[in-house]
């Protein structure tokens, strides 16, 4: 078969539809969004019948996806980094229960925060978990490893975190696909019904069984075609190691894509001996002959220094260890050819700089978009206020904060903004704003207004409604057409709650909406609503090409 | 044969499009390749690049190390500058002329005109002039790519053929504009 040209999203992609998964389970986020997005366009996926609509948060994304592998079938859940935060309870005790149908949860994490607000590495929640880690180098090994994956999920009986990053997730490169696989019919367990109910006497079992099943995630790690040694011969067990035999002055450690990036700087061949990982926990053998072969150790890893610190422990005494701790790499920051070149000693020589002409050119909110006229007409109400703050969250309008708007104050995590509006306003900020977008509200925000209305908090909240997920592309949003009576159900008083087209023409009643609710002395929600103009603009282009 | 390509313009421009034609084209030559871009946040009105490496031996980063890269393909110029540190010492810079002004900063044309100056192997073209002399005022972007083709590496004929393959289902006429526009700029560029 010809090889297909796949972003390393697409990869996992075509590789669960291949390896026989009946449902998709995500929310949206970059740099994984690809990962769903082609389920829900693979014509295949589409005549296997495999569930791929967007769930409303990560949490349940991946309840939902244990659901289904409760019933025998494979499932997928992808989200970025952040998200396995939003679905830390369900992922920790997944871990607890163990699955049945097989179950890989994609990481997809953004160090250099692209398009993030931190850029922690979920490799720290697999090892807190005590789940096994695949963290592939390049896209067919994403392929290879979601393909074979889930016949390791099912067999070990657990879920699989399975780790890229940007520059995986977002590059292309010529994969070679396998046969596709037979879906799974319905197959309930029969000898472990208990293993899901988590009652502390069940779980104790189950903390065990976990406990026991290290020792088989260890040996498939050491014996994983995906964790390779170089430079040093196979038969060189460490028994037979001596004094005598160590000759090397550095070994190397290359987790996931670092490994290319060495490979990049030795195009004829490495000069040390290189360990590549790409699965976890880490494979114990073959880090004994690496160290006993080897003075001094260089761990690459995008991320956090995870396996540096494993390697090293924390008072640093035994071996020499180097990487991102003892500033041999950035302690931040993604990777690249040229950071790793320079921790190997060689030169990196650009010829020419970037002239110091070169304006910036930061991102900005779309001409004619609805946010714009809610910050505009948001801002010149505020100007009356002396001390109005606004609490603002995760989407398009977090580019308020840049001019000319400059119209939040902050941005913390999906739902913040209604909660820390809340705690702000009892601390005596008035008037205490929440901006927030109708996907993050039902991600994440509905909770926060419930514990508003219950304590009648001094409040305004604006739901600034798109009809989208706009950031990420433009995805389904989970309550479309369903703010206002989300907002109602959870117990806004009616008057209070008012919705508005954010247009110009529209500028004098929003004003006038605005300082009227802020002047109320309770919670009031406003939903400018208005489609967002790219998604607007995508359908009006396939409606007049279908005509 | 081995060429390190950066793609450079605003978000929105369509060097996506650029990458993907010569991705094709890539393929059928039966090259390896690493193409890595951009997506999210900086997609709007930000700067956008991406990295593109073709090569007849496996490659192995998905970016291009630092001063190695053989071209800059840009759409828009003050944008090819921010990328200079990629380009190698005898590299070539092939860029659409026209100014995309959506900062209130923006430099002055001749400011950045001096930069180019300094370069010995350019191409700086108003391509999307080019384009709307042709009628196609959107195919800016192809021609372009064809303003670069002599310096990538790849047979013109499968530069065609990616073209095909990329605008295949959107019909015959759209295929036909971007091959003139993809012929148009090839022509521009080796007359310039």
């Amino acid at each position: 078969m010809k090889k297909q040209l796949f972003l390393g999203d697409e990869a996992i992609a075509q590789a669960a539809i291949d390896a026989g998964l009946s449902g998709v389970y995500s929310y949206p986020g970059t740099p994984s969004t690809e990962i769903t997005e082609y389920i829900q366009n693979s014509p295949t996926a589409q005549k296997r019948g495999i569930y791929s609509k967007w769930c409303s948060n990560e949490k349940t994304a991946v309840e939902t996806a244990l659901g289904m592998s409760y019933a025998g079938k494979r499932t997928l859940s992808c989200m970025k980094h952040v998200g396995l935060n939003v679905a830390a309870d369900a992922f920790m005790n997944v871990a607890m229960s163990g699955i049945n149908g097989g179950m890989i949860i994609v990481t997809a994490d953004d160090p250099s925060m692209h398009s993030s607000q931190n850029e922690q590495d979920n490799r720290t929640y697999g090892n807190f978990a005590m789940l096994p880690i695949f963290e592939p180098s390049n896209q067919q090994e994403a392929y290879d490893m979601i393909y074979e994956g889930y016949d390791w999920s099912e067999k070990w009986g657990y879920p699989i975190l399975f780790r890229i990053t940007t520059r995986m997730a977002h590059s292309r490169a010529g994969v070679q696909t396998r046969e596709p696989k037979v879906q799974n019919p319905i197959r309930l367990e029969k000898d472990a019904p208990m293993k899901y109910i988590l009652l502390p006497v069940i779980a104790r079992q189950r903390f065990k069984a976990l406990l026991k099943k290290q020792k088989e995630f260890l040996q498939a790690s050491e014996t994983s075609k995906y964790n390779q040694l170089f430079g040093l011969s196979d038969s060189l067990d460490n028994e037979n190691m001596n004094a005598a035999h160590k000759k090397c002055r550095l070994g190397i450690v290359a987790c996931g894509i670092a490994f290319n990036y060495l490979r990049e700087n030795y195009p004829d061949g490495f000069e040390n001996p290189v360990l590549k990982i790409s699965q976890y926990p880490l494979p114990r053998k073959q880090l004994f002959q690496l160290t006993e072969a080897c003075d001094e150790i260089l761990v690459l890893e995008d991320g956090y220094p995870v396996v540096e610190e494993q390697l090293k422990g924390y008072l640093g005494i035994g071996l020499k260890i180097h990487g991102r701790l003892d500033g041999t790499l950035p302690r931040d920051g993604e990777l690249t050819p040229d950071s790793v070149r320079k921790a190997l000693g060689m030169e990196v020589a650009s010829y020419y700089q970037t002239p110091a002409v070169v304006e910036s050119r930061p991102p900005a909110l779309c001409a004619g978009c609805g946010h714009r006229d809610v910050y505009e007409a948001l801002n010149e109400v505020l100007r009356e206020y002396e001390g109005a703050k606004v609490f603002s969250d995760i989407g398009c309008y977090t580019l308020g904060a840049l001019p000319p708007f400059r119209a939040i104050d902050s941005c913390i995590d999906m739902g913040a903004s209604i909660t820390m509006a809340k705690g702000a306003a009892e601390a005596g900020i008035f008037p205490s704003v929440a901006v927030i977008g109708d996907s993050t509200f039902t991600h994440s925000g509905m909770t926060g207004l419930l514990d508003c209305v219950n304590a009648n908090a001094n409040v305004l909240i604006i739901i600034s409604d798109n009809e989208t997920t706009g950031m990420t592309g433009g995805q389904e949003s989970a309550a479309t057409g369903r703010i206002h009576s989300i907002c109602k159900g959870i117990g806004v008083s009616p008057e209070h709650l008012l919705e508005i087209v954010p247009l110009k023409k529209n500028y004098e009643e929003m004003k006038k909406i605005i300082r009227k609710e802020i002047e109320y002395q309770g919670v009031s929600v406003i939903v400018p609503c208005r489609e967002c103009i790219q998604t607007h603009a995508r359908k009006a282009k396939a409606k007049n090409k279908n005509n | 044969m081995k060429t390190d390509i950066i793609l450079a313009g605003v978000g929105g421009q369509g060097i996506l499009s650029i990458a993907a034609v010569i991705g094709k084209a890539a393929l059928e030559a039966d090259l390896y390749m690493k193409q890595s871009e951009v997506h999210g946040m900086s997609q709007r009105g930000g700067d956008v690049q991406s990295h593109l490496r073709i090569s007849d031996q496996p490659v192995a980063s998905d970016l291009i190390p630092l001063g190695s890269a053989d071209i800059i393909i840009s759409l828009e110029p003050m944008e090819t500058l921010r990328h200079l540190h990629y380009l190698k010492k005898d590299g070539w810079v092939v860029t659409n002329s026209k100014p995309y002004e959506n900062i209130s900063n923006y430099p002055e044309m001749e400011k950045l005109l001096e930069e180019y100056n300094r370069l010995p192997n350019k191409v700086i073209l108003n391509t999307e002039q080019i384009a709307k002399d042709l009628g196609t005022p959107r195919s800016g972007n192809v021609v372009l790519l064809g303003s670069a083709s002599p310096y990538i590496g790849i047979d013109f004929a499968k530069l065609e053929s990616g073209i095909r393959q990329i605008f295949e289902r959107k019909g015959q006429e759209i295929v036909e504009m971007n091959l003139n526009a993809l012929r148009a700029g090839k022509k521009c560029a080796v007359e310039h």
